[in-house]
């Protein structure tokens, strides 16, 4: 399959699952489901009746189009949006069409872009999708076509198919996709189907509605949290306060005194107790008392290793990008701009924590699970239990958001309900919960940078040389996908990229070794690169006496869809008039995984020193728009998920241990901080690229150019508040 | 200790140790899990349900405190004829929310926001929402279909 952007996934990631995808290649599962659990399952199973075309979709003779969804819906629309596109060249009727989740099986559900392996990340679904799905529903259309051909003895091409329904002008007839599916079942597979041209569509482009939202407003999604199996029993587990230690010794005898508690485990990750609900669980747990080895954990502080990283960005590292001579051009510019950034470590805090139900089921087990990435999650499990992967299966549920966090490479919390069901024994299902604490504090953070950036520029003021520094870890090489050269492309993506024209240009980078285990955090490298590059190419702008617009539109002659956002975006804000009193503008245009996004913000001076948004222009290019509708909350979305990064979050370590715990002190974007929003999507043609991401990375920096045009201050330091504090 | 409340309109009674919550009441035995835990501590609302008519976050109630009480969980929202109530309906419509594990608790508290502040404005649904934490939506949506919802309960 070839994209029109091949370059807009994330090449890190695509790497490191070609090497997961090696392991787990050609996994089929043996398994037939048919009698899960009834609230869960019992809908999945085809009937007799039932026209099955292919992996992605089933038509029943009642009318309904079930459309097989590879990809995890956890909030960012993915259900409706492959469905629509299935939907689209099939000719079904939207309002009979149904999303259930596949089952784990790389070999049916690959992901094209993640190398093969069964899973969702990197803003992929859609795109990978796109060629995939058509092909399902275009088929099952003209085998529904065939069908109705021989049972009127006229030919397929004399016949029309309209919103579920086939029909034939000449004499009238006409037969539903339900009426037709026993007999198209025994239609042969055409080889060859044509595709719609867009100008064809009918449902992509338009707004359709979530196939997912009657369920999730009247309470009857069904979450992992939500599973509940006959004499389940609930665990948590302690894990160890600081990262890297391991146990020495326990003492559970007060925790097996308390009321409900059944069970007490040691796991490769903690100690684990079982109860027969979550409260004598977490009494239990709370009445452990437990020795823990610390010789291999993790004892520096945020402090500590900031200023460990502020030394290594005074040094040259790993060349991870070089144009021209970059030390050279900055020696003999006429003028120097200097400035260092630092991000701290974050967490994901999705709404829904972690959790995970296991039990075993005839020669193998069973897995109800938020599985963002099955064929990991499956390897975890079988490795957990001493089994083959084909041996686990996975029920893949609604997830309470994600936002990497339930992309693990070692499968955490698949691995950990795996390995308490290996310690425990015994015949009881159970069901794993982290608490929000348990999330707050338990790694798998974005892990902390610092960059180094200089700009020179030359006598006429123009900017000629741009030379970065960024210092952190790598959240590859745990995966072993780090390339030869030592530079995880995670670390540097956004940067090693810079659009901007510059004669002279170097981008370094530091790994550094730190016990803390990292993740991918929505929009990955962006998260920092977009803030560093953007900001300091606005202080380039000032520095050149040039409107940060302006300068921005000169650099980018060469990138006509960044341009596109930037002109859309600076055009809807009405850049360069006036601004109401008391606020100020400010821009950033940023490319992550294949889309393109500007977004220009309004700020004022709000409370406890910190700028108050009031309203974010956003533009977006992210190829052929699937469903507009989704396109907008996804910019806002990810433009909410940003701010309250921007502004108040950070895990902060005192030697080695979390201090942030809950929702008192790591703190979301509430009602009240959330700007008034716009987006605007460019009109293309091209392939569509992701957007559950690209709205996250322009959103800081743009607030922190606006609040430099509003104060004169530089903020270098995230969250806004630290850095505001340090002030 | 036994404890008795009216919930969804039923009669309902167990047998629970003291310390038992409303919400784990509701959710363990009586299986209405549309009610969410996404913190425990009554910071993110997840957990509103109605306590005789009033918004209350159910991880912070015991079930003995709702003793002879009457409990709405988000299943017993819509009346017996419709399929969702005005406010699900509009949170559908309106797409106000994404991986939906906060929206019960939206829902719930945007029911009773429009009984206490009928005709709100944005600015006071968004104040008066403040204490049900979203981390998907940028809540542009969630405020819209708040909005739609009012009008259509007419205030109620």
């Amino acid at each position: 399959m070839a994209y029109a952007d091949e370059k807009a996934f994330s090449p890190s990631r695509r790497r490191f699952l070609q090497g997961a995808g090696a392991a787990g290649a050609g996994l089929v599962i043996g398994f037939h489901w048919t009698l899960g659990l009834p609230r869960v399952f019992a809908a999945s199973a085809n009937g007799p009746e039932d026209f099955v075309p292919n992996a992605f979709v089933r038509i029943a003779p009642d009318d309904s189009v079930t459309v097989i969804s590879k990809h995890i819906e956890f909030g960012q629309g993915t259900y409706t949006g492959l469905a629509t596109i299935l939907a689209e060249e099939l000719d079904a009727d939207w309002s009979s069409v149904r999303v259930e989740s596949a089952p784990a099986n790389a070999a049916l559900y690959g992901n094209a872009l993640l190398g093969g392996i069964q899973g969702t990340g990197g803003s992929t679904a859609i795109a990978n999708s796109w060629e995939q799905l058509r092909q399902a529903g275009a088929t099952a259309r003209a085998m529904l076509v065939a069908a109705a051909a021989e049972r009127w003895g006229v030919s397929a091409g004399e016949l029309e198919v309209s919103s579920g329904t086939v029909s034939h002008a000449g004499s009238g007839r006409r037969a539903s996709f339900g009426e037709l599916a026993e007999a198209a079942a025994t239609q042969p597979v055409p080889e060859k189907v044509a595709l719609k041209d867009p100008s064809e569509f009918k449902l992509i482009g338009t707004r359709v509605g979530r196939v997912d939202s009657a369920e999730k407003s009247n309470g009857k999604a069904q979450f992992t949290l939500d599973i509940y199996l006959p004499d389940m029993l609930t665990a948590v587990l302690l894990r160890p306060p600081r990262f890297g230690a391991t146990v020495k010794s326990y003492d559970d005898s007060a925790a097996r005194k308390v009321r409900g508690v059944v069970d007490v485990v040691e796991t490769p990750r903690g100690i684990a107790v079982l109860a027969t609900g979550f409260w004598p669980a977490k009494k239990g747990r709370d009445s452990l008392e437990v020795e823990w080895d610390e010789s291999k954990a993790e004892k520096r502080g945020s402090a500590a290793l900031y200023a460990e990283y502020a030394e290594l960005a005074k040094e040259p590292g790993l060349a991870a990008k070089r144009v021209g001579d970059a030390d050279k051009a900055l020696n003999e510019a006429s003028q120097v701009v200097e400035a260092e950034y630092r991000f701290p470590f974050l967490a994901h805090a999705p709404m829904e924590p972690l959790d995970a139900v296991i039990r075993r089921r005839g020669e193998g087990y069973e897995i109800w699970a938020g599985s963002q990435i099955p064929t990991i999650d499956q390897g975890a499990a079988a490795n957990a239990l001493g089994v083959k992967p084909e041996q686990i299966a996975i029920h893949t549920l609604y997830a309470g958001g994600s936002f990497g966090r339930r992309a693990t490479p070692t499968g955490d919390v698949v691995f950990e309900v795996a390995s308490i069901l290996k310690a425990h024994g015994g015949g009881r299902p159970i069901k794993l919960v982290w608490t929000r604490e348990d999330d707050i504090q338990g790694g798998r953070y974005r892990p902390m940078y610092v960059h180094r950036l200089r700009g020179g520029l030359d006598a006429d003021g123009k900017p000629l040389v741009w030379h970065q520094r960024i210092v952190g870890q790598s959240i590859m090489k745990e995966l072993g996908a780090v390339p030869e050269s030592g530079v995880d492309p995670s670390s540097v993506e956004g940067a090693e990229n810079l659009p901007y024209a510059f004669d002279h240009l170097a981008v370094d980078l530091h790994n550094t070794e730190v016990g803390v285990p990292p993740l991918w955090w929505r929009s990955v490298g962006h998260t920092h690169t977009a803030y560093s590059t953007e900001t300091f190419i606005d202080e380039l702008a000032h520095a050149a006496g040039e409107d940060p617009v302006a300068l921005r539109r000169r650099m980018l002659q060469d990138h006509p869809r960044h341009l596109g956002v930037l002109e859309l975006a600076a055009k809807k804000a009405g850049w360069g008039e006036p601004v109401p009193e008391g606020r100020a503008r400010g821009v950033a245009v940023h490319k992550s995984f294949g889309s393109y996004v500007a977004e220009i913000v309004e700020v004022s001076k709000g409370e406890e020193g910190l700028p108050k948004v009031h309203r974010v222009v956003c533009a977006v290019d992210c190829g052929v728009a699937v469903n507009p509708h989704n396109i907008a909350a996804q910019m806002e979305s990810g433009i909410g998920f940003g701010l309250g990064a921007a502004l108040y979050d950070e895990v902060v370590l005192e030697d080695g241990r979390p201090q942030q715990e809950n929702f008192d002190t790591y703190l979301p974007t509430r009602l009240t901080d959330m700007p008034e929003v716009e987006v605007h999507i460019v009109d293309s043609a091209e392939a569509p690229t992701g957007v559950g991401e690209p709205g996250t990375p322009p959103i800081a920096p743009a607030v922190a150019n606006a609040w430099f045009a509003l104060t004169g201050e530089r903020v270098r330091q995230l969250p806004f508040k630290r850095a505001r504090e340090n002030v | 200790m036994k404890v008795s409340m009216t919930v969804n309109g039923k009669a309902a009674s167990a047998d629970v140790e003291p310390r038992t919550l409303l919400v784990e009441y509701l959710r363990d035995h009586l299986e209405l899990t549309g009610t969410h835990v996404g913190c425990d501590t009554g910071q993110c609302g997840a957990c509103t349900v109605h306590l005789d008519g009033r918004a209350v976050k159910a991880c912070s109630v015991l079930a003995g405190q709702a003793e002879g009480a009457e409990v709405t969980t988000i299943e017993g929202l819509a009346n017996g004829s419709e399929e969702l109530h005005p406010m699900q309906a509009a949170f559908r419509e309106y797409h106000g929310l994404q991986c939906g594990f906060c929206t019960p608790g939206m829902v719930m508290a945007a029911v009773d926001l429009v009984k206490t502040h009928p005709g709100a404005s944005d600015e006071t649904i968004r104040e008066q929402l403040e204490g049900n934490i979203c981390r998907c939506t940028g809540y542009e949506n969630i405020v819209r279909a708040v909005k739609a919802g009012a009008a259509s309960m007419g205030g109620q």
